[in-house]
């Protein structure tokens, strides 16, 4: 691969998936918002 | 009678569930081929400042609305939109929220059943031996309907008929009971089988398997910027294109998700994590398989011509051929992998299409989901078989540009105007940043007021007046000549030909050429007409015509012009199912605005106008 396209491709590609991985992590460790939320599996009594 | 009581089971089945909305066959088929014809690695630029300034503020705008509206009990965009301004008008801009779900689910179904079909066929061994003319021919075989190539009669309805049921069924089990079941597994998967094309894409070897490039060729070709195309109008615009496409932004899908969330729970997080998901699955994976595998067994060449046919063309054309030169077994999992990504990016799309106009019944009308599950079933089996039999007489290609394309960004472009100016900022970001788990940039207020809209505006305005050739620099109003694509070439219907009757008694050659063959196949006849072009490429034009009732006036050998006459005898040219299929769009969006004024009334007459 030249050198511009490597260089291109790697940075972008690795933006991406840093950014990806980040935001995807944190909504899995941000802490649930207090019930009532809007999912149903955490609630305490079945809707 | 029953009340919508639908909610999300968990917060990444929720993340997972947009992402699945927004990843796509375009992802794998379409972002490559643009980038290849846009520019190549230079492309990311304009298409990463459209994320940021087109896509994230819609996706934004769009989750917002939806968890606005959804507070008083709305799931759906008319009355999302009506609760969001009183004046009668944004019921009826809503409208383009349930009618690109339904009328772009409608072919979509179709073009998911063709995966389902290319997943049994490789499992099957179908392509075994087939030489890369063989499979091209055995798609355009599987196109026409009353061709089997199993030898079930009328295969490709019975797979669409398959399609369509599975999404009714899991429709039917509800959001957290289906939709995001689906997702958890849909999602996972389509991203495993993605990674496995995607290094055995990069490391083909020149000379092993019958290559003759390496993987990292086709990256190279795709990832080496023309940063002389950035000055072109074409290349930003279609970057600003293929956002819309990827984000399933302008659609109203997202708004209906977001409408079953509560006023505190986050939605800018949730809202980046699953636009970033999509990206991560176009640029990382969708770059990385079919353009390097393509290049490393076809040549650059070849593929550049191919591009020209579109994504799917190269999909569903070339793909087959291209795996079995891994062997028997390699050959069966690359293509359950390649089209069973492509299944689990279509369905989890598919999915999101059917619910705003499942929500609305069930809001409006009080419809059990089950019962709603069926009633949208029903209207895609009815509004998709005309794409599926007149498929080769443009009506598939009506579906995708009217509610595929343009109503998008019509869509997009009212509902930002709605949000940011008549709504107002002040309460949309508040809406935005209400119960947010990060901290949203505040230059996305400004983006959002003033940048977004224009853009829109100069989208809508470029698909709306593009210039023949894509020629942007010599602007005269006078002398402006429409691309056949543009929305106004379209209504012109530029490019039709000759053939620009409903109905005739001649048919006139299309292009000119000699005609090379008459000959039959699959009980048809045809007449082909072929010329060289400029670079060296045969064109043929394939006509059909039926030899009992049509008289040929020409023979192999012969040359014709373009408006000669080929043969005699009653014919009904393709313009007529073109406009038949605008009809058919149009009746679909006054039938969906007199349902929204029936409810408006009923809603009024029950003392529910609480909007």
């Amino acid at each position: 691969m030249n050198n511009s396209a490597l260089i291109l491709m790697i940075s972008v590609q690795l933006v991406v998936t840093l950014l990806t991985g980040w935001f995807f992590y944190k909504v899995l460790v941000t802490k649930p918002k207090a019930e009532p939320d809007s999912y149903s599996e955490n609630d305490d009594v079945e809707r | 009678m029953v009340k919508n009581t639908e909610a999300w089971g968990s917060r990444v089945g929720l993340v997972l569930a947009m992402a699945g909305n927004a990843v796509g066959f375009g992802n794998f088929l379409r972002f490559p081929v643009q980038a290849v014809q846009n520019g190549g690695g230079a492309f990311i630029i304009p298409y990463l400042v459209s994320f940021l300034i087109l896509g994230i503020p819609l996706l934004m705008i769009e989750w917002s609305s939806g968890r606005f509206g959804g507070r008083f009990g709305h799931h759906s965009t008319p009355f999302i939109m009506g609760s969001m301004d009183k004046r009668w008008i944004w019921k009826y801009v809503g409208v383009f929220g349930i009618f690109s779900n339904i009328a772009i689910a409608s072919y979509y179904c179709y073009l998911e059943s063709w995966t389902i079909s290319y997943i049994f066929h490789s499992l099957f061994g179908t392509f075994d031996g087939l030489s890369q003319l063989e499979v091209a021919v055995f798609f355009t075989n599987y196109l026409d309907v009353t061709t089997s190539t199993t030898g079930i009669p009328y295969e490709a309805l019975i797979f669409f008929l398959l399609c369509l049921a599975l999404n009714t069924w899991i429709l039917s089990k509800g959001l957290s009971g289906g939709v995001e079941k689906v997702a958890k597994i849909g999602v996972p998967m389509l991203i495993v089988f993605g990674i496995f094309l995607a290094v055995k894409g990069i490391t083909l070897k020149a000379g092993e398997d019958g290559a003759i490039n390496d993987g990292v060729v086709g990256l190279n070709f795709l990832w080496t910027p023309d940063y002389s195309s950035l000055a072109n109008p074409k290349v930003w615009l279609a970057a600003a294109g293929q956002i819309f496409f990827t984000l399933s932004v302008g659609m109203g899908s997202i708004q209906c998700y977001a409408s079953y969330l509560k006023k505190n729970d986050d939605i800018a997080l949730n809202s980046m994590s699953a636009g970033w998901m999509n990206e991560f699955v176009e640029i990382v994976l969708g770059s990385a398989i079919i353009i390097p595998i393509a290049i490393g067994y076809l040549g650059i060449d070849k593929v550049v011509e191919l591009t020209g046919i579109g994504g799917l063309g190269l999909g569903f054309r070339t793909m087959p051929y291209l795996f079995e030169q891994w062997g028997p077994i390699l050959s069966a999992l690359a293509g359950v992998s390649f089209f069973g990504l492509l299944f689990f990016a279509g369905i989890t799309s598919s999915l999101a299409m059917g619910t705003p106009g499942m929500s609305f019944m069930m809001d409006e009308f009080k419809w059990s989901r089950p019962k709603a599950a069926i009633g949208f079933g029903t209207v895609i089996m009815l509004l998709g078989l005309p794409t599926i039999f007149f498929f080769a007489e443009g009506v598939f290609d009506e579906y995708d540009y009217w509610a595929g394309t343009v109503s998008l960004v019509v869509f997009a472009l009212l509902e930002a105007v709605l949000f940011s100016w008549v709504f107002g900022l002040k309460k949309g970001w508040r809406e935005i940043t209400e119960g947010a788990d990060i901290k949203i940039p505040l230059i996305y207020r400004f983006i959002i007021k003033y940048i977004t809209p224009v853009v829109l505006i100069l989208v809508f305005t470029g698909a709306l007046i593009r210039p023949a050739n894509d020629d942007w620099s010599n602007f005269n109003p006078r002398k402006w000549e429409f691309h056949n694509e543009s929305i106004i070439g379209q209504l012109q219907h530029k490019g039709i030909g000759p053939n620009n009757d409903w109905f005739a008694v001649v048919f006139f050659a299309e292009q000119p050429g000699i005609v090379d063959s008459t000959y039959q196949l699959r009980n048809k006849n045809f007449i082909s007409v072929s010329k060289t072009n400029e670079n060296g490429a045969v064109q043929s034009r394939q006509y059909r015509y039926n030899d009992s009732k049509h008289y040929l006036l020409v023979k192999p050998g012969d040359e014709v012009n373009t408006g000669d006459t080929l043969f005699t005898g009653k014919v009904i040219n393709r313009i007529f199912f073109i406009d038949m299929a605008r009809l058919l769009l149009l009746s679909v969006f006054l039938m969906i605005s007199g349902l929204v004024y029936y409810a408006w009334r009923k809603r009024m007459k029950e003392g529910r106008n609480e909007i």
